[in-house]
């Protein structure tokens, strides 16, 4: 199976932190294919477009995935009301994930905000190697933080006033991270923040992924609309975040 | 048993459900649900003569029942097409349909000569895209322009000619006239209504061509009323689209004259909606007792 839609049971549902939801959903097939970085794609009741939804986890044993997203609007509002022991409709797993090195790599995780999620599937893979650079705007919107531990990561947290952690941008945190050796830089959170991870890596020579977000329709590949400017062999194009992405190499991306 | 088979132009579809261009790019991916010869037919994503890069994002906002979008026309060009995406496309056992957009009624011309000699099954003429600023729907809003164009391109063309219709026009009946008076051999409609959505933090359009084109389920009431006014004044065949999402719709659509429909926005919910629509329409022709699809075309019984 490459992608299919699913009726998916929600078997459990917290609010993390307010307006962020944490759903677990059982799919078998789902569990058994959903790759780090990889998306999915709920149907909204009464909406005509679906909602993309990082995957943030996979448990094998429960045949689970697990869903981490923020309210934004009235249709993330009406997924957020959906009950344990009801089913959603899903389509997973889409797009094209993080690439995964050797898990003896050292490996740097920068996430900010509702950019988080996606990060911890990936993070898992590299364990104790991996350093996780998470920012929030303050101590109320702190999320995963304990996930992360729990995997083994070393964990640094930020936020925007100071009210927890370390007080600043995760750029800041990044800079000192990267005098030490680092293999690969992952991120995902707002543009301007990736654009800057971006360019911290890049000085350093230090190969670095992103994850992009753009207004998606079909999910797929087909319709076109989640358009992001890419350099494909050094010529600027319109690829898209859903098939192409939603990770790219942070070199290639040009920054709008 | 019933025969779900309709003829458009001479070209037979084994089903009246044709998914929409733009919305199915060229079938690869939903091929991944299921063999695409479960569709009539398929038009393709809209090609011009060059590749074109498309507008800058966001091209896509959601609406009340419905969305807007504005491509604008991100497409491989002509020849890509025929070389790397039709020769895959005609194995699938679906009509093919090729979905032109130009420039210049040049363009169109050589287009649709280099689409002549290709096996594309029926070629559908796009003078009704919302989203470009050259070409598009400015050859589709007045009657003169419309029988232009049609007249040029019908002499460069030897597969047969679908013109697919603009709805952002005072008379659309006119229009589909002058299409036919000039040589289509069938017609498409509606394409998408001009609409705008703006947010009220930023005050800037979401999408960032400012204006797209509306779809889905709000326009479906629209569309069922062009293509009755559209196909009780032609000759020709009318393809109806707009906003259908079930069986339900299609019956409709048909009913009020199309003899073939295209299935788009609908996809983006559930990618499975052509063939639960294919199935609705076999039971329900089954549970009427009515031999073949066509006897629906056009049977609404106006007061």
């Amino acid at each position: 199976m490459k992608f299919d839609t699913q009726l998916c049971r929600l078997l459990e549902k917290k609010e993390l932190a307010p307006g962020i939801f944490d759903f677990w959903v059982e799919n078998e097939l789902f569990a058994q294919s959903a790759q780090p970085g990889q998306f999915a794609h709920l149907l909204v009741p009464g909406k005509t477009l679906r909602r993309p939804i990082s995957i943030c986890d996979v448990d094998a044993g429960r045949k689970a995935l697990r869903l981490v997203f923020e309210v934004r609007g009235e249709g993330t509002e009406v997924l957020s009301r959906t009950n344990p022991g009801e089913t959603l409709d899903i389509l997973a797993p889409l797009g094209h994930g993080f690439s995964l090195g050797s898990p003896d790599e050292k490996a740097v995780f920068v996430g900010g905000g509702i950019g988080v999620p996606p990060l911890l599937y990936a993070a898992r893979r590299y364990g104790k190697n991996a350093t996780v650079i998470l920012g929030f705007r303050n101590k109320d919107a702190v999320i995963l933080e304990q996930d992360f531990r729990d995997a083994g990561c070393q964990v640094i947290v930020a936020t925007d006033d100071g009210s927890y952690g370390v007080h600043g941008f995760v750029t800041a945190c990044l800079q000192d991270v990267l005098q030490q050796p680092a293999d690969v830089v992952y991120a995902c959170g707002p543009t301007p923040m990736l654009k800057a991870v971006s360019v911290s890596a890049q000085e350093k020579g230090i190969p670095c992924q992103v994850s992009l977000e753009e207004r998606m329709g079909c999910g797929v590949g087909a319709c076109l609309v989640c358009a992001c400017k890419i350099k494909v062999h050094g010529k600027e194009q319109f690829l898209h975040v859903c098939k192409d992405g939603p990770v790219f190499d942070a070199k290639e991306v040009v920054w709008g | 048993m019933t025969d779900l088979s309709v003829n458009i132009a001479g070209v037979t579809l084994h089903n009246p459900v044709i998914t929409a261009s733009g919305t199915f790019g060229f079938g690869h991916e939903y091929a991944e649900f299921y063999p695409l010869s479960k569709l009539g037919g398929i038009s393709c994503k809209g090609i011009t003569l060059e590749e074109r890069l498309g507008n800058p994002p966001p091209r896509i906002a959601e609406t009340p029942s419905g969305m807007l979008n504005a491509v604008g026309l991100q497409n491989p060009g002509v020849d890509h097409f025929i070389r790397q995406d039709l020769p895959w496309l005609k194995q699938q056992g679906t009509a093919v349909i090729a979905n032109i957009a130009g420039n210049t009624p040049e363009e169109y011309c050589t287009m649709a000569e280099k689409l002549s000699d290709s096996d594309v099954d029926l070629i559908e003429m796009n003078i009704s895209c919302p989203n470009v600023k050259h070409g598009g729907v400015q050859f589709g809003t007045s009657c003169q322009s419309v029988g232009e164009i049609t007249r040029q391109v019908r002499r460069h063309c030897t597969k047969p000619l679908m013109v697919k219709l603009s709805p952002n026009v005072a008379d659309i009946v006119s229009i589909a006239k002058a299409a036919e008076s000039e040589g289509a051999d069938a017609l498409s409609l509606i394409n998408t209504l001009t609409g705008m959505r703006i947010d009220i933090r930023t005050r800037r359009p979401i999408i960032r061509n400012n204006t797209g084109g509306l779809s889905g389920p709000a326009v479906f009431p629209v569309a069922v009323r062009m293509v009755w006014q559209v196909s009780s004044a032609v000759q020709i065949p009318v393809v109806g689209m707009g906003g259908i999402s079930t069986w339900k719709d299609a019956v409709e659509m048909i009913m009020a004259g199309a003899s073939a429909i295209q299935i788009g926005t609908v996809l983006f919910s559930d990618p499975y909606a052509p063939i639960k629509i294919v199935e609705g329409l076999q039971a329900y022709l089954e549970e009427q007792g009515i031999d073949s699809i066509s006897q629906l075309t056009g049977s609404v019984q106006p007061w």
